[in-house]
């Protein structure tokens, strides 16, 4: 645990009085007159390893009963007939409304339309690009799926985006509401998807509208917190200024604030698309139907290629959504700040900007042309003989794989035999050390590593989220899942730092890396989860594979630029004095880009545990598996308790990683 | 102040909108069927898919007599099974194909709720076992008893049973006493759950490739037997009511004949395709047929079915005859 802490700059060896001094031991020195105080008096009253059974509260015969009470009265209490189910039911004909206008728009009208917009957004080269991921969505076979997938997302989006942009103009503007609803903001952002799909479906019931809520849930607060801190971002100069006119407050709302802060809406934006796409593969599991049903369907039947097939239409649509949204965010901030990362595409769109709406009108009769075009022609649905059929071959691949590396291979044994040595030698070791600590020792380290990155407060929330999840009752399999969690983050770091060192040092490695970063950052989780089990059998090293391959993109971007964004300067004079390359990684770049490091550091843990979560699915066990149970079984005293210890745990590693208020003191 | 009044005040709108939108009055959820359903004017029935093959293989061949043969437009909705009831009884959800014995929601709607009826018997009868692969058993045939497993424990070790022998099982969705089971038996062994058929089925092929033994929990009619062939390893018989309190099981697990389900309005008006499933009947070799097709040589759903329509026209031709 020890090891994730970044290194100390410099170590002088200061005389003890100095040492005292430093805010890091006085903090550990606190916490540990507290702990002689504290411990005794807990060991002596409650006096076991694992948490005591005195302390937790068995929540199985309320949560029993409400979802009895629910299914029981789900269809004639005032409550579901008034409120649930007109939201149920504009859910349905939202959905169905797009849908329709998607399949009869046709598959040419589709094409256009996206490619058009993007043209507008984003510029020729995008647009290309769209039409033909559009295409490409087509000749996979997953037309329909595609268009299901689209529809449902369109709705969340919106439904997101104006529930987000609700939320964030209110704290934008006030601050009260913005204290009350930043830290729940920031709690959402690290919860695992799946801890959302029970509750919802305990209301809805399995389908489209219990997807369509829990994608919203997930992908809203993105948007609300970006929105916030566009409108507090605002120049105070020009607020002023725009104030002196005279005007009025909507007024300088409309005409400066949210202009002010466009940037940052649509950045919301694309992260909001992001975060709703990746939930609504997710959701299949609870009936959303479209390409995540697909990929699921075909897990079913170990169906690699199959399970591909409608996995790569996902990537794509991400892909496609996330440039095009991002090109729209970089245009409106080139102009005043002039640092597009996307001048690539700049160029084009200056070029393709015809001013306003004469280029819509024309991008909407351009649409609506080819759509009608296509609907004369009786070509509304995508043409069977066009479908090329990738599932076949990819099998053979996956299979051949599995074959010739899954065990006995010479020198470097199988990966399975990885997968056993992984197990033994780190899984194993690391859950039984967390699993022997007594409680209040693991409550102590989580407080200590808190305090130390983060701030008291930090620290009070990570502990109190830790206990939570001991008086829940389910502290042996949480500290399970934190095993998992643990060592796939020390994996994801090594390789992560080691790839972005390579990465910041060169162009050329940095532009190959690019989009191997996208596809896999993209890449639905329940595709990749039958290939590592084919490769690393069942149980918790799959999982942790599986984690790792998740969180690795994340990691590697962050640290590279992170690392990218050194000062020149700093660089410059270190090699002047003499620096080796390694020297002045060790001694400049690393210690300089130590925020950015500590970032990774946290986002490599939230997205490891959100997969190490749906590892439940391939054996990883502890409380991914419960949620699973929980799902599958309708039993939702298992599933709710594991997914509170979900976000629990999430909490508490979000907590401990978060470098609160170290940001302002690196100045150097 | 006068900022809050207008947020309620557009909160209210936007409710009201809401209500105008999907009409005024109740809004009863069992009434909503899927949005995909019943686009561009076809009739629509929607069937569950459980996620093993079997019941995909029921499924396709449903799906695919009640689109060339009926004129049906056919949704398939993965779900688990205890989801799957519910999803029946709300209606979002035509029918279950196969069902293994669910008598806790049996009660509840068909019994109590009356919005499931019974849609008779599938013709196939399931049995869930635990199974050691045939050339494990050949070489030991003592292992085939339960009495003798102890002996076999150390071989049958894998990282993640710890000390013990690994006893796999599936997904969680099944039904299995086999914790309870190994308590009571007093095996050596631990139950470590795939978490999904699908993984099951990848480290089981593995585990054959290789010739190595394993212990799993298994079921029949399934087409893994096709491919890796698995002999039952005897537990204490079965006698009625002896897996009645969960955490007592001692025995075997029973033979259930499985049975199909309707959502009751559906079987009311669902005119031809509701009659069509209430006869749909086929026996655990034809199922397997499909099964293998799909599973094992990757053909579409769609395509297997069709293969065996084609193979067995008197079978289907009875389910359709009024």
């Amino acid at each position: 645990m020890a090891t994730f802490t970044a290194p100390a700059p410099r170590t002088g060896l200061p005389g003890f009085l100095g040492f005292l001094r430093r805010p890091a031991v006085r903090k550990l020195l606190l916490l540990a007159v507290a702990a002689a105080v504290l411990v005794p008096l807990a060991d002596s009253r409650w006096a076991s390893g694992t948490w005591p059974h005195a302390l937790t509260v068995d929540l199985t015969e309320p949560l029993g009963d409400a979802s009895t009470w629910i299914i029981d009265n789900r269809d004639s209490h005032p409550l579901f007939l008034y409120f649930f189910g007109h939201v149920s039911n504009a859910v349905v004909l939202a959905v169905r409304a797009v849908y329709l206008v998607l399949l009869a728009a046709g598959w040419a009208g589709v094409a256009a339309a996206a490619a058009l917009v993007a043209w507008r957004v984003a510029g020729v080269r995008l647009a290309l690009g769209t039409a033909a991921a559009v295409l490409t969505c087509g000749l996979l076979g997953m037309w329909v799926p595609t268009m299901q997938t689209l529809a449902l997302m369109v709705v969340a989006v919106l439904a997101s985006v104006a529930l987000g942009a609700l939320l964030g103009l209110a704290a934008g503007l006030s601050d009260r509401t913005y204290r009350a609803l930043r830290p729940v903001l920031d709690t959402m952002q690290v919860l695992p998807a799946f801890a959302y799909l029970l509750p919802v479906v305990l209301v809805f019931g399995i389908g489209v509208p219990a997807a369509v809520l829990a994608t919203v849930v997930y992908a809203a607060p993105p948007m609300a917190r970006l929105t916030a801190l566009g409108l507090r971002g605002a120049d105070a100069g020009v607020m002023e200024a725009v104030e002196s006119l005279g005007t009025t407050a909507r007024q300088r709302l409309f005409t400066a604030r949210l202009p002010l802060a466009r940037k940052e809406l649509l950045l919301g934006l694309n992260q909001t698309i992001m975060m709703a796409l990746s939930m609504a593969v997710i959701a299949s599991v609870i009936g959303a139907g479209g390409l995540g049903d697909r990929v699921y369907q075909a897990l079913a039947s170990v169906d690699v290629g199959a399970a591909l097939a409608a996995g790569i239409p996902i990537v794509l649509l991400a892909v496609v959504l996330d440039r095009v949204t991002g090109a729209a965010g970089a245009e409106g901030s080139a102009a005043p700040a002039g640092e597009g990362f996307e001048e690539t595409d700049s160029r084009w769109t200056a070029w393709a900007r015809w001013n306003g709406w004469p280029g819509w009108v024309l991008a909407a009769v351009a649409a609506l042309a080819v759509a009608v075009t296509g609907r004369l022609a009786g070509r509304l649905d995508w043409p069977e003989t066009w479908i090329v059929h990738i599932a076949e071959p990819v099998n053979r691949a996956v299979d051949w794989m599995t074959d010739h590396l899954y065990s006995g291979v010479p020198y470097v044994g199988g990966t399975a035999d990885w997968a056993a040595h992984f197990t033994t030698g780190v899984l194993n070791p690391v859950r039984e050390g967390l699993q022997w600590l007594p409680w209040w020792a693991v409550l102590l380290t989580v407080a200590a590593l808190a305090w130390l990155i983060g701030t008291w407060r930090t620290a009070l929330t990570a502990v109190l989220a830790m206990a939570a999840i001991g008086v829940l009752g389910v502290w042996q399999p949480s500290l399970d899942t934190l095993s998992q969690v643990l060592a796939a983050v020390a994996v994801t770091l090594v390789l992560g730092f080691g790839t972005a060192v390579a990465a910041a040092r060169s162009e050329r490695c940095e532009r190959l890396l690019r989009p191997v970063l996208d596809v896999f950052q993209t890449m639905p989780q329940f595709v990749y989860l039958i290939p590592v089990v084919a490769l690393f059998g069942v149980g918790r090293a799959p999982a942790v594979a599986a984690a790792v391959v998740y969180a690795l993109p994340a990691v590697v971007r962050i640290t590279t630029q992170g690392l990218r964004n050194v000062d020149p300067a700093a660089m410059e004079s270190s090699r002047s004095m003499g620096a080796t390359g390694w020297q002045q990684l060790r001694q400049v770049q690393l210690p300089l880009a130590r925020p950015a490091l500590l970032l990774a550091v946290n986002q490599g843990v939230v997205l490891v545990l959100a997969v190490v979560i749906i590892g439940g699915l391939v054996g990883g066990g502890a409380l991914g598996y419960d949620v699973v149970f929980g799902l599958a079984q309708g039993d939702l005293a298992t599933g709710l308790v594991a997914g509170a210890a979900i976000v629990c745990l999430g909490l508490m590693l979000d907590r401990v990683t978060q470098p609160t208020r170290r940001r302002t003191k690196k100045g150097a | 102040m006068r900022r809050c009044t207008t947020g309620v005040l557009a909160a209210c709108c936007s409710l009201l909108a809401l209500a105008t939108a999907t009409g005024c009055g109740a809004a009863d959820m069992t009434e909503q069927a899927s949005p995909f359903a019943n686009a561009q004017g076809a009739r629509t029935v929607t069937l569950s898919t459980q996620s093993w093959v079997g019941a995909q293989a029921n499924v396709a061949v449903a799906q695919y007599l009640l689109e060339h043969e009926l004129g049906y437009r056919v949704d398939t909705v993965q779900v688990d099974e205890v989801p799957a009831w519910d999803a029946l009884s709300q209606g979002r959800v035509d029918a279950i194909l196969e069902d293994w014995g669910h008598p806790e929601q049996q009660q509840r709607y068909v019994e109590d709720k009356k919005t499931i009826v019974d849609g008779g018997g599938l013709g196939v009868t399931g049995h869930i076992g635990w199974f050691v692969p045939t050339y494990f058993a050949k070489q030991h045939p003592d292992v085939t008893n339960w009495k003798n497993l102890n002996k076999y424990a150390d071989r049958l070790r894998t990282a993640e049973s710890g000390g013990k022998g690994q006893l796999l099982d599936g997904s969680p969705s099944y039904v299995t006493n086999d914790k309870a089971l190994v308590k009571n038996l007093d095996l050596d062994y631990q139950v470590v759950f795939a978490g999904s058929e699908a993984a099951q089925i990848t480290q089981m092929r593995q585990f054959a490739k290789e010739k190595k033994p394993f212990l799993t929990y298994w079921y029949s009619p399934q087409w893994l037997f096709e491919k890796v062939p698995m002999t039952e390893v005897k537990l204490p018989a079965y006698k009625e009511g002896c897996d009645a309190d969960p955490e007592e099981v001692a025995c075997a697990y029973p033979h259930t004949p499985l049975r199909k389900y309707l959502n009751a309005d559906f079987a009311k008006s669902g005119g031809g395709a509701a009659e069509f499933l209430k006869r749909f009947k086929w026996t655990t070799k034809d199922q397997n047929e499909v099964s293998l097709l799909i599973a094992d040589r990757k053909l579409s759903p769609e395509e297997a079915a069709k293969r065996w329509v084609r193979g067995h026209e008197p079978t289907w031709r009875s389910w359709l005859e009024k």
